[in-house]
């Protein structure tokens, strides 16, 4: 075990040092720079600034200073807001995660609920209906349905916030400021909980009927366990450990933000951060962002690994 | 006792003839198009993907505005019988740009299919048959790819390609170009797992005592196993492809105006007016995204219940 831990952190490692490379090069290689982006600076002005970003050093000494920096947990200055990124992230993040955790546990609840009950009743029409709703929610863009829900929900019939994180110029304090932002949250919770829960149930339902089937169920049942019993004790206990490798993968999920909702709701996170800093060039932000996203998925995967082997002893990575 | 015994005998010559002849006349993939042919969703979403097919490729030929001219006497019209779908700020008639969106939007997703299945089924190929350091290479850089989610490698990839000033025209080949860079590392994975698992089986063992040489082993021994499973995640894939598209497009870093898709359209959303009091600008390219994803998942899902129930349903 404590070996293929070893080996399997090393290899997240290099995976790891990899991915900076692939990162730092694409956006270096990438011909603009923010300080193109300034139409009233002089040429002098811009190489000077160019001087002081260190801009115009040669490529391999700016990835090694970068990577240096990133080890040490600096991801550098954001040219844009004139700030730290880790400071930045520090900020935004709590507001993806807010969002994301609310929606991550609804969308397992309903998941698991809906899955059990689908097995369980297999072929009635309650699982003919979830299937239907798990296609349509497999099918859908999430901008899209975003944007018709804001014109449904807000600009129509005015019942709830279009977007933001809470009402412009309001300075609600306490309960008042924990309704609003609430109130701000419901459409974007309600589509992420939406096309989250399509594919989870249909995951957990296809898990369950292979678990009912197994002989274990027919024992308890010979048992004569009342059958909620059989169903969560016996049935989903099993169905739910092939479950377990998908935590890790919610890793980037809830620190990552949803650039696409973020965007649509304008919800003040990381995801929405990253999509500003595309028309500004702001590369540093970028390239810190990217790799923050590669350090959560390959933390997950490894996570994901661990976990399994943990709860499954008969696997053998 | 031996009259019995005669009178069964051409009796049994008959029942062994009989079945041995059905089954000659049905192969294996015959059975699954009549197993595919019984699902009633999976045929449902099949004619759909035709006539939306159909309607996109060949209705704007009849169409009295298929030239796209901009014509102000008729902008940001509502509905109509003249428009059955209003007029856009630059009085284009919405239902033919829709269905000429409907022809990008679809090549995209079809074509960008086929590469990523070309290129993952031949490098997870390569991997699997031939191990060792070329394996190692494919798959580190399949794994390097896939350590960051595929919208934010999409979007850096659109974002690199703006700055390059790659010309409009041609954004939609590089969609399609990026689109199969972001699918091909999970499609070569699950190629060589496949394969990895399929040359231990016996099958394969003989071929190598016959002493068959690698193309005959790849091309008519092993790939030909895996043609199923490749059919139905290439099926499902093209309404994965769409989605990506059209998220792209609607954000400005993949197709962009004039060339139409159901991405860009829904772009006129963007602005607060047309967002607000012209729904029939936007609503329509989502709701055909839609219905055209469905579709194709449920014709996918059917495919896969017909010729490979053994899958796990994921």
């Amino acid at each position: 075990m404590s070996t293929y831990v070893i080996r399997r952190i090393i290899y997240m490692l290099l995976t790891l040092l990899g991915a900076s490379m692939l990162i730092f090069f694409l956006y270096a290689l990438t011909p603009g720079d923010y300080v193109d982006n300034n139409m009233n600076m002089t040429e002098q002005r811009k190489a000077e600034l160019r001087e002081i970003y260190g801009l115009n050093k040669p490529l391999v000494e700016r990835y090694t200073a970068w990577l240096g920096n990133v080890l040490e947990g600096d991801f550098g200055y954001s040219l844009q807001h004139q700030k730290p990124i880790m400071t930045l992230f520090n900020h935004y993040i709590w507001n993806s995660f807010l969002l994301a955790a609310v929606s991550t546990f609804l969308t397992w609840f309903i998941a698991v609920v809906a899955g059990v009950l689908c097995a369980y009743k297999s072929q009635s029409i309650f699982d003919k209906s979830v299937t239907i709703f798990i296609f349509a929610a497999m099918s859908i863009p999430s901008f899209f349905i975003g944007l018709f829900f804001i014109k449904l929900f807000a600009v129509d019939a005015g019942i709830l916030p279009p977007g933001g994180m809470i009402t412009t110029g309001s300075n609600a304090e306490g309960w008042d400021y924990v309704l609003e932002v609430a109130e701000h949250m419901v459409l974007p919770v309600l589509i992420v909980t939406l096309l989250g829960t399509g594919s989870l149930t249909r995951y957990f339902r296809s898990h369950m009927l292979e678990a009912m089937k197994q002989d274990y169920v027919r024992t308890a049942r010979a048992k004569g366990l009342k059958e909620r019993v059989v169903l969560y004790r016996h049935a989903l206990r099993n169905a739910m450990l092939p479950a377990i490798t998908l935590i890790g993968f919610e890793l980037p999920t809830l620190f990552g933000g949803s650039i696409v909702i973020e965007k649509i709701f304008n919800w003040p996170g990381i995801g929405q951060l990253y999509m500003q800093s595309f028309t500004m060039r702001d590369y540093p932000l970028l390239m810190g962002f990217t790799m923050l996203l590669a350090i959560l998925t390959v933390i997950g995967t490894f996570i994901s690994d661990l976990l399994y082997r943990l709860a499954d002893p008969r696997v053998r990575l | 006792m031996s009259t019995a015994i005669e009178q069964l005998a051409p009796e049994q010559t008959i029942s062994t003839s009989r079945p041995a002849a059905v089954i000659e006349r049905s192969s294996l993939w015959q059975q699954s198009i009549k197993k595919l042919r019984r699902n009633r969703t999976a045929m449902l979403g099949f004619i759909f993907i035709i006539v939306m097919f159909a309607a996109c490729f060949i209705a704007p030929l009849f169409s009295p505005y298929a030239s796209g001219k901009v014509n102000l006497a008729v902008m940001n019209q509502a509905p109509s019988a003249a428009h059955w779908l209003g007029t856009d700020h630059l009085g284009r008639d919405v239902l033919t740009r829709l269905l000429q969106a409907g022809r990008i939007s679809l090549t995209v997703g079809l074509v960008s299919m086929i590469l990523s299945v070309v290129i993952g089924t031949v490098l997870g190929a390569i991997a699997s048959y031939y191990r060792g350091i070329v394996d190692q290479i494919i798959m580190r850089i399949a794994d390097l790819l896939m350590t960051i989610p595929n919208l934010p490698l999409l979007f850096i990839i659109g974002a690199i390609l703006s700055e390059w000033k790659v010309p409009t025209e041609y954004r939609l080949y590089i969609v399609m170009l990026m689109l199969s860079v972001v699918g091909w590392p999970g499609l070569a994975r699950l190629v060589r797992g496949e394969l990895l698992s399929l040359r231990e089986r016996d099958f394969m063992q003989a071929a190598e005592a016959l002493g068959l040489n690698d193309r005959r082993k790849l091309f008519t021994h092993l790939l030909p196993n895996i043609f199923p499973l490749l059919i139905v995640v290439a099926t499902l894939s093209i309404g994965g492809a769409i989605i990506s598209e059209s998220t792209l497009s609607y954000f400005g870093l993949g197709v962009m105006p004039p060339t139409p898709t159901w991405g860009n359209m829904i772009d006129a959303a963007n602005t607060l007016i047309d967002f607000e009091k012209r729904p029939w600008l936007w609503i329509p390219p989502g709701l055909a995204i839609f219905a055209t994803v469905i579709a194709i998942n449920l014709f996918g899902d059917g495919l896969r219940d017909a010729l490979d129930p053994k899958q796990e349903r994921r």
